[in-house]
């Protein structure tokens, strides 16, 4: 009998087990993404308001382009074939407007078969999801440029809107007078998106007449 | 005192043997025919190297058995960022000529369910396609198979590695066929609303430096202009409900 009773114990032991693993694997959650407090205002029109900005060179993780001698990072194999002669690629980390990096960030341009120029820019905010934005080439006044998100994935799905790009250049001292240095400043994005539960159909940058 | 040794005994095996069905759990088997593998419509075929080192450049936390490449990339070490891998790599047609370039976003997702074989990731591909257009396939991956396959024999061996043959499906979603969505960019791709699956064949792994022998495959589906008087019924219209509405791009066949 005794013997019988531990029987009984280990088989309460082994359910006692399983429910226990089956119940931390439940309950504790085995990834969990790092969030920075979105900072977010919203346009009286409609719609939010964000701002990422990008410090180059130091958040460049990517320059890629034919032919280019400074491309980062140090021992990069760019491809020399033709095909992407006009292709430039770059990776960067994208920061918040409080200066913490958030996420990653690309930025293509090409020439297109049309004889335009194609720039598009995905983000990827991994607590969030990503946005795919396709900008129109000609730079507007203030050496803006401005695109429309074409695809969002999870936070970003249900999203409308626009984004725009600007460079802004580091300021640096040259006997007194303060002028931009060479390559280094920062890009920012602003990015005004909107719940929608269409997509935008007009956003196609082949529809645009003043291309 | 026995019967302490006993429910410590029944504890442990209890344990152990919860952890092997979450490892073997056959019902965490993802079907091996992907729906845009079977669709009739034109397809497009991206390969490429499943190997890091392959990569124009691959980085990540810097902790992890795949190491970043070329070995001066900057790293992902920054909270918000640290779980996150990030590849920029050429992509080659069917006839092994390059015929893009690939950037693959791709983050642990908070999704991931062990009890039920989910180990997620979130990823986004971002194609460039010279003279064709761009793209971005965004997709949900379920790497359990991968892990339950290749990396945990791998780290089982005495040797520390894993040779075979295996061919799996990356991607699980969101489509409600478990295809990721596909939205166009420009080009000829502008109009494009499709959907799309990445598998990945592996012959090698290590557990010191990952995939050692592995391609990687992209496949995107293209509908092609509908047949007058018959329905639409492409992939697309089952990848998200926001994108039904989306024209359908007449596209040729790669």
């Amino acid at each position: 009998m005794p013997r019988f009773n531990v029987f009984k114990t280990f088989i309460a032991g082994l359910l006692l087990g399983i429910a226990i693993v089956g119940g931390v694997l439940y309950t504790v959650p085995v990834v969990n993404q790092h969030r920075e407090a979105s900072i977010i205002s919203v346009r009286t029109n409609g719609g939010n308001a964000e701002i990422f900005r990008i410090s180059v060179p130091m958040d460049r993780i990517l320059l890629g382009a034919a032919g280019d001698a400074a491309a980062v990072p140090p021992g990069l194999e760019w491809p020399d074939d033709v095909l992407f002669d006009d292709l430039n690629a770059e990776v960067f980390k994208l920061r918040n407007a409080r200066d913490a990096v958030v996420g990653v960030a690309s930025r293509v341009a090409a020439s297109r078969a049309d004889g335009g120029v194609l720039i598009e820019w995905v983000l990827h905010v991994p607590a969030r999801g990503s946005a795919y934005v396709t900008m129109r080439p000609e730079a507007l006044e203030g050496g803006y440029r401005s695109g429309d998100l074409r695809h969002g994935t999870r936070e970003f799905l249900s999203l409308n809107g626009t984004m725009t790009e600007r460079w802004v250049p580091a300021r640096q001292r040259e006997g007194g007078d303060e002028t931009g240095a060479a390559g280094q400043g920062q890009i920012e994005l602003e990015v005004l998106f909107v719940a929608e539960d269409r997509p935008n159909e007009q956003s196609s940058n082949e529809a645009r007449p003043d291309e | 005192m026995k019967y302490l040794l006993a429910l410590l005994l029944g504890i442990l095996t209890g344990g152990l043997l919860a952890i092997a069905i979450v490892v073997f759990n056959p019902l965490a088997a993802a079907p091996a025919l992907s729906p845009v593998e079977a669709s009739d419509n034109d397809l497009i075929v991206l390969n490429y190297s499943g190997v890091a080192e392959d990569a124009l450049v691959h980085t990540n936390d810097g902790e992890s058995s795949v190491k970043p490449q070329p070995a001066r990339v900057q790293q992902l070490w920054e909270p918000a960022v640290r779980q996150t891998d990030l590849t920029v790599t050429l992509l080659s047609d069917a006839r092994n000529e390059p015929a893009g370039l690939g950037i693959k976003f791709a983050s642990w997702s908070e999704s991931t369910k062990l009890l039920s074989g989910q180990v997620m990731v979130d990823s986004l591909w971002y194609v460039y396609m010279p003279e064709r257009g761009s793209f971005v396939v965004g997709q949900q991956e379920n790497r359990f198979e991968y892990f339950r396959d290749i990396v945990l024999p791998a780290h089982w061996s005495s040797s520390d590695s894993w040779k075979g043959q295996w061919r799996g499906n990356l991607t699980s979603g969101p489509g409600s066929l478990g295809t990721g969505v596909v939205a166009g960019g420009s080009g000829e791709f502008a109009d494009l609303r499709s959907a799309a699956i990445e598998t990945l064949t592996a012959r090698a792994y290590s557990t010191e430096s990952g995939p050692v022998a592995a391609e990687g495959q992209l496949t995107i589906e293209v509908p092609g202009e509908p047949v007058p008087g018959e329905p639409a019924t492409d992939l697309a219209d089952t990848a998200s409900p926001a994108d039904a509405s989306a024209p359908v791009a007449a596209t040729e066949t790669p």
